[in-house]
């Protein structure tokens, strides 16, 4: 019972960090229509900038993590800006070719700047572990941040959207780009904020999956970056909720899957899971299905 | 010559992309044969000859039939793995060299079919994103069970256990192990039959093209619905580019599992299947010939920068960059087009 | 015009084997919806749409914009599957079948938004079109046997003949995109046409067309009826073009059948003339 509640929580923590990068992955493809395969190095760029603020400049936890949103920020506006907005009109496999350069590009950027070498990255945590049931549970800082995190984050997007201005010139334009522009909204700024909204989320979660695994390389964003793309899907791409319940539903099967089948196939058993949801339901769990009209 | 000009245009280029292939070919033996080529450049023959086939085969599921599918290179590892097992299994009783990779390359290429049935079955009711999506995940779930698989060969025949590594065998040799994939595997690839390879799939490819069942496959591509009122059985075609491309990819994954004496499963992940597509949208989308230069050079490339050791994929990567903005980005379109006056024309008509 | 297309050149567009004679009474009548209807949600997007078409008549769909007519398209070739009653295509129940499987059992159509194969030359859309009529199996496409030479020239020649109706022989190469607006649909319907349908839905056939292409065009539908002996039913907002060659109107509103008849019936009858302009206003006054 005890295996089970501990796995139910790293499961969940995990999910956590999927569910943020997811949001900002179902953001961008709300909005520009494309699989951004960059993405998942943004989470590494921000993950080494944090590292280096705290071991060569010696800055405090909350101020690296500060300095890693605004660098992911201007490097998803400039990425957006240099790579993807040109192609705009263009057809979405020349885009994602583009995203693909983009990711090459990052990820060796970073192994000439940072090198290949695998850097111990030190939790940016420093709340004390929770020990529940007399200490069979333990509940890791760095679980509570990320978990807490997620919610605030999920809670302020969702204000966003619904609310500002902002947010509905966002919702406007990933329903129809040129009617929005006919309604007077800037279609370029509003991507750009995406994009930049999309990237500090990304920066969050290089931090956050940094301090529980601690280990840095230049791929460390890779894998998340599909695992997450792979949440946004499953949850209904476009759809913030569904970005959250995504996430957390793909990290729960993960820990689940390595701790009682096999750590070997726990990747194959959520991509599996993945498949068997999209063939069910070909939108994922809370997208909205749009045949084509005839 | 009037013969030639009497054909109708894309009878002429597939010729011209067959004698491409020839002259190629022959021109590479010959400067082998001077002793002319380097050795890491002698190193890469079999594996771009694995590359393009797997381009073009990919090319018949993007280009022509209009699926994005992001886990072309599991197919590449089913027909890898079982392409060195039959290879291996043989090795005590057949003698030859070349009739082993053949039988390789055909058991490869019959299961890497097989495989592409089972996954296109589901996969196909899928569109556009969702298609890429899942087929990446595929592509990442054959990966992940070959990594779960240990295969040995004694004299008592084939040993096989999942996720376990024990196999049981007292004097036997191992052929697969695991995470680390294929090992002690004798190297029988060649250039030639990497040639021969090329020539096949160039001949199924371009001529499933150009039939009837090819008419149905770029319909379907270009227009579902219509294609269906006009009495196509849609999943019907779609599988069958899918699973042909599965089986070219099957095979070129024998002949390049047999170029190495050992290959780790993920060399076969989705960095692998992006690599080709990459190959294919650079050499056009449903341009075989294109196809072939693209791999080609590409695979080459990063090779032949090796001087630049640090900064190669760094410069490939911004060149990937640039040659999609130069080739899809209207403006740059059009100065280029002022730049170069030749290009007015295909501009104009494009 | 038309006339002449029929007269040029060696080809002759009458199919190779037609056999259907003129409206035979002892046969079933092509189509016979009875009863059919959709609900989208909670709408009832048709409903109690009842029809018989005879084997070689000119039917006309006519109705004000939103009434449901495209959606009787969809439903009689399944592309959407419908909620009640039962579609007879030749006396055969199509109950359960697919969108491509109606169209090997005869029917044919067109599309109100041009739906070609866009990439693709002229003449193999022509050939797709010809998917089921000549074939050979893959491996013989592949590794062309001589199944594959000589079906691949019966459909060439078969494409030029079935071009040559509306004397676009020698557009052949073109790509389909690259065609004008008038051109891309007549496309459609020789596509359609070579399916070898016994019924040819079209779905707004003069759409953006000016007068005289319309009156070309009549003649061809006209003509298209007479040489292939098949049924035709057709979506058309030109009352020119409705009135002149239907033989049965059928006047659809809000998903319900207002009307069925001849062209004079049709156009005196005042519950169509309502739906179209709306309630006179001395109507209004005495309500």
């Amino acid at each position: 019972m005890m295996t089970f509640l501990g796995y139910l929580v790293s499961g969940i923590s995990l999910g956590s960090v999927y569910a943020i990068i997811a949001l900002g992955y179902t953001m961008v493809y709300g909005i520009a229509k494309m699989l951004n395969f960059a993405h998942g190095d943004v989470i590494m760029v921000g993950a080494y900038i944090s590292f280096c603020a705290t071991n060569y400049l010696s800055l405090p936890a909350w101020l690296s993590v500060l300095l890693a949103i605004i660098v992911c920020t201007v490097l998803g506006v400039v990425i957006e800006g240099l790579a993807y907005r040109p192609l705009r009109q263009a057809g979405s496999l020349a885009v994602l070719i583009t995203a693909i350069g983009v990711s090459y590009f990052l990820q060796n950027a970073a192994q000439l700047i940072w090198t290949s070498n695998t850097k111990i990255f030190t939790s940016i945590v420093s709340i004390p572990s929770l020990r529940l049931f007399g200490g069979q549970l333990t509940i890791t800082g760095e679980a509570i941040v990320t978990v807490l995190t997620c919610i605030l984050i999920m809670a302020g997007l969702t204000f966003f959207t619904g609310a500002t201005r902002m947010g509905k010139a966002m919702r406007a334009c990933s329903e129809d780009k040129g009617a929005a522009q006919l309604m007077g909204i800037n279609v370029n700024f509003t991507i750009s904020m995406t994009f930049a909204i999309g990237s500090a989320l990304a920066a969050v979660a290089g931090v956050l999956l940094c301090s529980s695994y601690n280990t840095l390389i230049p791929t460390t964003g890779a894998m998340p970056g599909i695992k997450a793309f792979t949440a946004a899907v499953f949850g209904g791409i476009g759809s913030i909720p569904g970005a959250l319940l995504g996430g957390i539903l793909l990290g729960i099967i993960e820990i689940f899957a390595s701790g009682y089948i096999s750590y070997q196939l726990s990747n194959a058993i959520v991509f599996a899971v993945l498949i068997i949801v999209l063939l069910v339901k070909p939108s994922g769990l809370l997208g909205k299905y749009t045949p084509e009209k005839v | 010559m009037n013969k030639l000009k009497s054909m109708k245009k894309s009878t002429r280029k597939n010729l011209f992309t067959y004698l491409l292939v020839i002259i190629a070919y022959l021109l590479i033996q010959l400067l082998q044969g001077q002793g002319l080529l380097t050795r890491s450049l002698q190193g890469q023959l079999v594996p771009v000859c694995c590359y393009i086939v797997m381009a073009l085969s990919l090319n018949l599921v993007v280009g022509i039939s209009g699926e994005l599918s992001l886990g072309h290179a599991g197919f590449m590892s089913v027909g890898a793995f079982s392409g060195v097992v039959a290879a291996m299994a043989l090795r005590s009783s057949i003698a030859s060299p070349a009739l082993r990779l053949m039988i390789a390359i055909i058991v490869g290429a019959a299961l890497a079919a097989v495989a592409g049935f089972i996954v296109g079955v589901p996969v196909l009711r899928l569109q556009g994103d969702y298609l890429a999506i899942v087929t990446l995940a595929f592509g990442q779930i054959i990966v992940n069970i070959l990594q779960c698989v240990y295969m040995g060969v004694d004299a008592a025949g084939l040993h096989f256990r999942f996720d376990n590594a024990d196999l049981g065998m007292t004097d036997g040799t191992t052929i697969i192990s695991g995470p680390k994939g294929t090992v002690t595997v004798e190297k029988i690839s060649s250039f030639t039959a990497g040639f021969f390879l090329i020539l096949i799939t160039l001949f199924i490819v371009l001529n499933l093209v150009n039939s009837r069942s090819g008419r149905a496959i770029m319909a379907i591509r270009d227009n579902r619905i219509a294609a269906e009122s006009v009495g196509i059985n849609v999943t019907k075609y779609r599988l069958m580019a899918f699973v042909t491309a599965s089986a070219l990819a099957g095979a070129a994954g024998a002949l390049y599992g047999l170029n190495y004496s050992s290959i780790d499963p993920s060399k076969f992940d989705y960095n692998t299947s992006i690599l080709v597509l990459v190959f294919v949208v650079l050499g056009g989308l449903g341009n075989m010939w294109g196809s072939i230069i693209a791999a080609t050079f590409l695979t080459v490339l990063p090779e032949a920068m090796r001087g630049f050791e640090d900064y190669r994929m760094l410069v490939y990567a911004i060149v990937l960059i640039l040659v999609m903005l130069a080739t899809n980005n209207d403006q740059l379109k059009g100065l280029l087009s002022r730049m170069i006056p030749k290009r007015k024309e295909a501009v104009k008509h494009g | 015009m038309a006339e002449k297309s029929f007269q040029k050149g060696k080809m002759v567009p009458v199919p190779s084997h037609s056999i259907i004679p003129e409206r035979d009474l002892s046969e079933f009548p092509v189509l016979e919806c009875s009863h059919l209807g959709i609900d989208f949600g909670g709408l009832q997007a048709v409903n109690e749409f009842n029809i018989v078409i005879g084997r070689t008549e000119i039917a006309g769909l006519i109705g004000p914009n939103g009434a449901g007519k495209t959606t009787v398209f969809n439903l009689l070739t399944k592309v959407y599957h419908p909620t009640r009653g039962t579609i007879l295509l030749k006396g055969v129940d199509t109950a359960g079948k697919t969108t491509s499987q109606i169209n090997r059992m005869g029917i044919a159509r067109t599309f109100q938004n041009i739906r070609l194969f866009s990439n693709m030359s002229v003449e193999d859309n022509v050939k797709v079109g010809l998917h089921n009529q000549v074939c050979y199996s893959m491996p013989s496409g592949v590794l062309r046997l001589p199944s594959y030479w000589k079906k691949e020239k019966q459909a060439h020649e078969r494409a030029l003949e079935l071009l040559s109706i509306f004397d676009m022989q020698d557009l052949a190469n073109h790509q389909a995109a690259s065609l004008p607006y008038g051109a891309q649909r007549r496309l459609e319907i020789v596509r359609a046409l070579a399916t070898g349908p016994s019924l040819l839905l079209l779905d707004e056939p003069a759409a953006g067309m000016n007068p005289s292409e319309t009156a070309e065009l009549m003649e061809n539908i006209v003509k298209i009826r007479d040489t292939f002996h098949i049924a035709i039913m057709l979506i058309e907002h030109d009352m020119n073009l409705v009135m002149g060659i239907c033989e049965g109107i059928c006047v659809l509103n809000f998903g319900q059948i207002i009307a069925k008849g001849t062209a004079e019936e049709i156009q005196s009858n005042p519950t169509v003339i309502e739906a179209y302009l709306g309630k006179q206003q001395g109507g209004a006054q005495d309500a």
